[in-house]
């Protein structure tokens, strides 16, 4: 072990610190400065001579020159364990509930509490024997957690083929416990806990490969899953204006999104909407498993008005913990909301540094931070030949809601799909306010392609025909462009616009999403017998509110059937029956 | 110990720089000039450099004047000893009242635990029908009013305070002119609320950097209040003067810009303020309004942008009405549920025909013929401004909703309205 380095503060320049160190500096190292009973954490980010420079995760009030700062050596890391799931934690990993016992109303500073209890026992199963070979992330037992196995597997950080020189027996252990000893090729022995710690910033790479993302992530909001799906292991973001309802999105996609676990980076937001989920989410029932969301969600939560520098590391505490995850074989959803703030913390920072600013201020390392973070999602196959994956999904709060802006533009680089909310949807209170005439996708959805690309020709038609009756008004447009018009229209109605105050219209399962595609497609390819434009109105507005009705109907139930035969008696009504 | 020292080495715009050692970060230090006494913040340490900015402003300081470090951050006094007084942005009576010094509390305290927050769910009823009928405010949210110059935004302001059940208010002006200043004395005085209203007041003669304080010192006063039971509203006008100051100091301070010569933390440093909006858990509550005056009525201006981002809701106050469109209160879902059963119908009603009034009057504009149903519109609009959006109305929830209910069947046939066979067959008037 080396002597504890230790260097004193010289410069104070709000949360940026500068301290002389006479020995070696870590860069990225995390530092403790002591101010008086309080030991405030810090990480290195720029080494210059003898002088480290640091951004400090809490406030810097009385800070002095002079005072102590204690470096550790190591990386600023998280602990991943059983327990995690169900928590609530600040961008450092601190576990809020417990903090609020110990300190009450206010987040004091200084104050770190480990993120997984110590004194929790865990049911441990072994899957190795002694004199097996295994490698970084091999499973070599689980726990029981929530509803799922969750796997101890061996470090991340060891490299090489290991053999098991022995494992504990079925017991009791908590997460400091060792419960097996690996023996690495040189000979020398690790000890493996139902614990570890991994680094935040470094991806996690105990896997054998990685694979492009093929199956459709289901996340029941008919418009992102029929027209700009989004696969397992895949990217999207959604920028938009404020009170465009990315935020209700992102929490209605945590809700009913098709994956084992949701994780919710809640990044420099208002803190109201976290607690929102806080409350709900124990009260509300996963469909699938039929067990509180809370147990399949872990939030990390660095709001507004917390700590400028943890919410930059917030985003990374929560693809780790995600990443982790990945590694048992499960599909993970990770929803960061939103990377722009993450992105100004950044700018913040590079701000105090005096680094060269690029555009809107924004550092030059901006866009390839953002790719980083996005190029953390992906399937994985593991050594053991299970998949995991970890999708993400970032919501964008461009300055002005203008896209142009640096963030969206970086953004839109490294994604797969992109979900712009638009102010005129949401103004008319079209929800989602997703625009399907600037949001694109690159993956291959449940619908097929030659299907999704007819229903963007007709949005995009009915659009321009929408455009030109401003100007020529209804009487100069033709019969066959109006009801080309109404048809747009009425897909955007019924289809693409969900109530999210229906409990069944919320979200639409992906058996539903096909069925109603397929109706709808056919009434949307049939000529009708319609004379005039007030009888065409007529027809799609009865059309459309028929629709509206079954829509709230629960899939397959009688009241759907009668609500289909009504639809069915309307259409035969006006005479021409489908083309098939 | 309190040191002092006399070696200013510069001075530009309200920021000195002095050689001192063992000065903590944003502590307070009092600077004797000729002209008097004034208190300054440090808000950057190099080495033994250590710069300040001075309340008063750096007008008269002499290079060898006296800098006092006295050792702790900015605090002020709270309790019920402020209640009806009048104190300028570093806390100094402008009453003519006595100092006071009773329970000093530092101000710029830490952030709520998020888990020790819980779901706004008590309506403030207002008698202003655009806001308690359609966008509810709800105890312990953070709105702002987004006006241009020249619109009544203080004065909704007022007559908000007056009439908002809660038990303390408090008024935190930045860069106010005086006549505005005497406004809202006045017309809190004259309605008798003046004994609950505690006033930090930063006129835009005042030096800049007091404009700074007088959002952290309402809060800290605010917080006080509410962690002793209190239901606390907090009215600062106008923020964009505080985003100025903002701007001023960090260019002063060379920082780097980022849009339109403000700082990069503009959305940290606001957020700062507004998150103090709380609900305590067992406690009382802190309730911010705020005046965001739009230059040149430009919502993407970046302190109008980012405020959006932060707050719940904003009231857009235009051509002297509280406009329907763009307005929102994030949070009215949460109680509009509990008052009474027609109140969420008639909200979607209501604003469903006026968004049909407004395009009837743009066809009209246009030179389009009206029919039958657009005449039926523009007698609903006419009405519908008059006894509704006009801030002259002032009336109970109940009261709006009944005279609601009356302009629409005046207008309307039920069918008309497109609500539910239930509630007209409760509600509809005969």
């Amino acid at each position: 072990m080396e002597n504890k380095r230790t260097g004193q503060v010289i410069k104070v320049n709000a949360n940026m610190v500068t301290a002389q160190v006479a020995g070696q500096i870590v860069q990225n190292e995390v530092a403790y400065i002591v101010c008086g009973q309080e030991r405030l954490k810090a990480e290195v980010i720029r080494v210059r001579g003898d002088q480290a420079e640091m951004q400090v995760y809490e406030s810097t009030q009385g800070l002095r020159t002079g005072d102590t700062v204690e470096f550790t050596g190591e990386l600023l890391s998280v602990e991943l364990g059983p327990g995690l799931l169900g928590q609530i934690f600040d961008g450092l990993q601190n576990p809020l509930p417990a903090l609020a016992e110990k300190c009450g109303f206010f987040l004091k500073r200084g104050v770190y509490l480990e993120a997984l209890p110590d004194e929790a026992q865990w049911d441990f199963t072994p899957l190795v024997k002694p004199g097996d070979k295994v490698m970084a992330g091999s499973w070599l037992g689980f726990v029981p957690e929530k509803i799922f196995r969750h796997y101890i597997m061996a470090p991340f950080a060891l490299s090489g083929t290991l053999e098991v020189e022995s494992i504990s027996p079925a017991g009791k252990y908590n997460l400091k416990q060792p419960v097996a000893r690996l023996r690495d090729s040189s000979g020398s022995l690790h000890e493996v806990c139902l614990q570890q710690l991994w680094p935040v910033k470094i991806p996690i790479f105990a896997y054998a490969e990685k694979l492009r993302p093929m199956e459709p992530l289901v996340t029941k909001m008919r418009l992102i899953d029929s027209l700009f799906p989004v696969n397992r292991g895949g990217t999207y973001c959604t920028p938009g204006p404020f009170g465009a309802g990315k935020t209700v999105l992102q929490q209605l996609i945590s809700r009913h999104a098709e994956v084992d676990i949701v994780i919710i980076a809640a990044c420099g937001e208002r803190a109201g909407e976290v607690v929102e989920t806080l409350k709900t989410f124990p009260g509300l029932t996963d469909p699938r498993t039929k067990k509180p969301l809370i147990d399949r969600t872990i939030i990390i939560c660095n709001t507004s008005s917390m700590p400028v520098a943890a919410r930059e590391s917030s985003v990374y505490t929560a693809v780790t913990i995600a990443e982790y995850y990945r590694q048992m074989g499960l599909n993970v959803l990770l929803l960061a909301d939103s990377t722009s703030r993450w992105a100004q913390a950044m700018r913040e920072m590079s701000g105090r540094l005096e680094e060269i600013p690029g555009e809107e201020a924004f550092p030059a390392y901006l866009e390839s931070r953002i790719a980083s973070f996005y190029e953390r999602a992906g399937v994985v196959r593991l050594r053991s030949g299970q998949t995991g994956s970890v999708t993400i999904g970032g919501a964008v709060s461009p300055a002005g809601g203008n896209f142009e802006e640096p963030v969206t533009q970086a953004t839109l680089k490294v994604v797969g799909a992109f979900h712009g909310l638009s102010r005129e949807r949401s103004d008319a209170r079209k929800y989602p306010a997703i625009d399907p005439l600037i949001s694109w996708s690159k993956y291959e959805g449940f619908v097929k392609s030659e299907n999704r690309e007819k229903l963007h020709a007709l949005l995009r038609r009915g659009n321009e025909i929408s455009q030109m009756m401003k100007v020529i008004g209804e009487e100069g447009t033709s019969l066959k462009d109006y009801i080309e018009y109404l048809k747009s229209e009425f897909f955007d109605f019924v289809y693409l616009q969900q109530n999210a105050f229906d409990p069944v219209d919320e979200a639409t399962t992906k058996e539903r999403q096909v069925y109603l595609l397929d109706f709808i497609g056919g009434i949307l390819k049939t000529d009708y017998d319609l004379q005039d434009k007030a009888s065409a109105l007529h027809f799609f507005q009865s059309l459309r509110q028929l629709m509206r009705t079954w829509n709230s109907a629960s899939y397959g139930s009688p009241e759907f059937k009668k609500n289909e035969e009504q639809i069915s008696t309307l259409l035969e009504s006006k005479g021409l029956k489908k083309e098939k | 110990m309190q040191k002092s020292y006399t070696n200013i080495i510069q001075i530009a715009g309200d920021v000195i720089t002095v050689e001192a050692e063992g000065v903590g970060y944003s502590d307070i230090a009092q600077i004797t000039t000729r002209r008097g006494v004034s208190l300054a913040q440090v808000i950057r340490i190099e080495g033994k450099k250590v710069s300040l900015q001075v309340f008063a402003g750096t007008r008269g300081i002499a290079t060898g004047d006296r800098v006092r470090f006295l050792g702790h951050p900015m605090r002020v006094a709270t309790g019920e000893e402020l209640l009806g007084r009048i104190f300028n942005g570093s806390g100094v009576p402008l009453d003519h009242g006595p100092l006071l010094s009773e329970g000093l509390t530092d101000i710029g305290s830490p952030s709520v635990n998020p888990s020790r927050r819980v779901v706004p769910s008590k309506i403030i009823r207002t008698g202003i029908p655009m806001i308690d009928v359609f966008n509810s405010l709800v105890e312990s949210q953070k709105l702002p009013i987004f006006s241009i110059a020249g619109e009544p935004y203080n004065e909704l302001l007022a007559r908000i305070a007056i009439q908002a059940e809660v038990d303390i208010i408090i008024v935190g002006g930045m860069g106010l002119k005086h006549d505005d200043y005497l406004f809202f004395r006045d017309t809190l005085n004259a309605h008798g609320a003046l004994s609950r209203c505690i006033f930090f007041m930063h006129t835009a003669s005042d030096p800049t950097v007091e404009c700074l304080l007088v959002p952290d010192i309402s809060l800290a006063v605010a917080e006080n209040f509410a962690l002793s039971g209190k239901r606390v509203l907090v009215l600062l006008t106008d923020m964009t003067n505080f985003a100025d100051s903002l701007k001023e100091i960090a260019i002063t301070m060379e920082q780097v810009p980022s849009n339109r010569g403000y700082p990069g933390d503009l959305y940290s440093q606001l957020a700062a303020r507004y998150e103090k909006a709380v609900d305590f858990e067992g406690a009382g509550s802190i309730t911010i309004l705020a005046a965001t005056t739009m230059p040149g009525d430009d919502v993407t201006h970046p302190v109008p942008d980012n405020t959006g981002y932060i707050t719940e809701g904003q009231f857009y106050l235009k051509s002297g009405v509280i406009e329907p469109f763009g307005s929102l209160s994030r949070l009215k879902q949460q109680v509009n549920g509990k008052t009474r059963a027609d109140h969420r119908t008639i909200m979607d009603t209501m604003i469903q025909l006026f968004a049909s009034y407004r395009e009837t009057l743009e066809k009209q504009s246009m030179g389009f013929q009206m029919s039958a149903w657009d005449q039926k519109l523009l007698k609903y609009g006419a009405l519908f401004e008059s006894n509704m959006m006009s801030l002259k109305v002032n009336i109970s929830l109940e009261k709006a909703l009944d005279l609601g209910w009356k302009i629409l069947s005046d207008c309307f046939t039920p069918e008309e309205t497109g609500i539910k066979l239930s509630v007209i067959q409760q509600f509809w008037p005969r």
